[in-house]
């Protein structure tokens, strides 16, 4: 069984951003940029599986212009066997768009399992899993912290983090998974592993290729920053802090 | 905060678009996926409700609950006069729907919005929600919008992203219906219960199950303490962080909160430790809450955790070390030891009324 992993390049998850002045977004130059922290879980979690005779491949995908690259390299240097890279320069590339990409190729590379993270952390949508598993009619396990699978039954069993604790679903493979922040911890790529990664191949395909028109269906208004808090003060004592709370504040 | 110049000519809590078209607001129509629990309507939806209504003055707002046995038809009572908004409850029972699975719940959405023709679906932005409405919306060849915060007319919308660092505000252009998951903290209830009930409708299911996938099977859940006030919408939250150094050390959290009639909070470094359960994470992808007084204990304040809690009206922050972030977001700090400063507040705060 193969296993495919989309990862996506997002600004390290320790920047504090900056919103750009003429409020058109958010300043990324010069930014140090990572791939998505729920993303390196996914890829970590592709290679335990093959690591465990599992599956067979796991391949990296990206979606984005030319830097991509960079995070495809790294995700080679973890562990993946190969990736792909579909180039597009597309101003906001909307998950709808991404799934409909990531589609595409899971219907060349016929994967058995598609992981992504459950949300990146810079726009924080939260729906491309879900949106991927929809339009290719496969069962979605979200927001999981555990993952077993079975190859008898050909079935995953996965934990998700839901509102009210842990719900358990089983699903049957070709499952879409995307990844919440306990399912494991990633792997440092040690040196060897970089350089190896090297001369791992990366295939380039575009939207054209995958037959996917890419549409806009929002635009971006404006960025702005959020209202900022009065600055607070530092009491010297419990009593001071119940006093305030009572007849400052009044919430007690 | 200062408005750009693309926004000058925005009035807020007006619709903008209906200076240029006015006739659009007559065909503006919602349908709320609404959760429910014990034989009530949640109070999440709720807000859902109460965020539709702000879409325009002549939104005709549905509700659509789903499930199996009889605490669904009972919720369904409650949801018909849950809100004065509501125009109607339509009640989807079948045994495919007995737990929130997404794939039948996405056909479930895709088929009473080819029979309503609704303008826009709204959803809160819980794990319900964030699960399902996205599937939903690819059903429906539309681009979702999800984690709403504020609603400017019927198309134009504010979500946070970089964990709440940034505010940005979409305007949606794509076809019907408009999708939304909507933040529960940011659309609090105004209205209370109404006299006369709206009616309730069962949902014709009778080709439902054809062709809903059977790839999906519910397991089980972890029990939830359902004593303690929810998280989400208590009106005091007492969070304790890795600083509590251990799981019988968080009892003490649990005392304080309940001498508050508190919730129980905890940062990720707390749940990852095993101090707590995960249900009670607080941050930018485990629980958004905006309570009247947040006190945080031995958290240090990652921006990854302010983005659960920076709504709060009022923050108290305790930790040993000065130099916490977590300070810069207090109104009111105490630099000291938590393990010294909680017994002090358990033995001197009043009794909860």
């Amino acid at each position: 069984m193969k296993v495919m992993v989309a990862i996506k390049r997002v600004v390290d998850y320790a920047v504090k951003i900056r919103v750009k002045p003429d409020k058109s977004g958010v300043e990324t130059k010069n930014v140090k940029m990572s791939m998505n922290p729920f993303c390196e879980i996914g890829l970590e979690e592709a290679i335990r599986i093959r690591e465990s005779g599992l599956a067979s491949e796991v391949v990296a995908v990206s979606i984005g212009p030319a830097q991509c690259v960079d995070t495809l390299r790294t995700g080679l240097a973890m562990g993946a066997d190969r990736a792909i890279h579909v180039e597009s320069m597309a101003e906001h590339l909307h998950p709808l768009n991404v799934a409909k990409l990531l589609r595409a190729l899971v219907l060349v590379e016929k994967p058995g399992l598609l992981i992504l993270g459950k949300q990146a952390i810079d726009d924080d949508c939260n729906q491309t899993g879900q949106m991927v598993a929809g339009l290719l009619n496969w069962p979605q396990g979200t927001f999981a912290s555990k993952l077993v699978l079975d190859k008898e039954k050909q079935t995953a069993t996965v934990d998700r983090e839901v509102d009210g604790g842990i719900e358990t679903l089983c699903l049957d493979l070709p499952a879409v998974i995307t990844t919440d922040l306990r399912l494991n911890q990633p792997r440092y790529a040690t040196l060897p592993n970089i350089m190896k990664a090297k001369s791992k191949p990366i295939k380039k395909v575009s939207p054209e290729e995958l037959n996917v028109q890419i549409r806009s269906d929002f635009e971006v208004v404006q960025v702005s920053e959020p209202p900022k808090r009065k600055a607070g003060v530092i009491l010297s004592s419990v009593d001071e802090l119940i006093d305030k709370l009572k007849n400052e504040a009044r919430v007690i | 905060m200062a408005m750009g110049p693309i926004l000058r000519n925005i009035q807020l809590h007006k619709p903008w678009f209906s200076l240029h078209h006015s006739s659009a607001s007559r065909f503006i129509s919602t349908l709320v996926l609404a959760e429910h629990e014990s034989g009530q309507i949640k109070s999440s939806s709720i807000s859902s409700v109460e965020a539709a209504k702000s879409l325009s003055e002549d939104n005709t707002i549905s509700v659509l609950l789903a499930g199996s046995g009889p605490s669904l038809q009972e919720a369904a009572t409650h949801a018909a006069s849950c809100h004065p908004s509501v125009s109607q409850v339509f009640v989807a029972e079948s045994d495919k729907l007995k737990y929130p699975l997404a794939e039948a719940w996405a056909k479930l959405v895709e088929s009473v919005q080819k029979t309503g023709g609704y303008s826009h679906i709204f959803a809160a932005s819980g794990s319900f929600g964030k699960n399902i409405l996205p599937r939903a919306a690819a059903l429906l060849d539309v681009s979702p919008i999800t984690d709403v915060t504020a609603i400017y007319g019927c198309h134009q919308f504010v979500r946070p992203i970089y964990a709440g660092n940034a505010l940005c505000t979409v305007r949606y252009t794509g076809e019907s219906p408009c999708m939304l998951t909507v933040r529960s903290t940011s659309f609090p209830i105004t209205s209370g219960a109404r006299a006369n009930a709206a009616p309730i409708h069962q949902v014709d299911l009778s080709t439902f199950g054809e062709d809903v996938l059977d790839k999906s099977r519910y397991v089980n859940q972890s029990s939830q303490d359902t004593e303690r006030p929810d998280l989400g919408n208590a009106r005091i939250v007492v969070t304790g962080g890795r600083g509590l150094k251990s799981a019988e050390n968080f009892k003490m959290i649990e005392e304080l909160a309940e001498k508050l009639g508190a919730a129980v909070g905890a940062t990720r470094a707390a749940v990852d430790a095993g101090f707590i359960p995960n249900e009670l994470q607080v941050g930018q992808t485990g629980k958004i809450v905006a309570p009247e007084l947040y006190m945080a204990f031995g958290v240090s304040g990652a921006i990854q955790h302010i983005a659960g809690m920076r709504d709060s009206k009022v923050i108290v922050a305790v930790n040993k070390d000065s130099d916490a972030p977590i300070f810069q977001v207090a109104d009111y700090g105490l630099v000291g030891d938590l393990f010294e400063i909680i017994p002090e507040l358990l033995e001197k705060l009043p009794e909860k009324k």
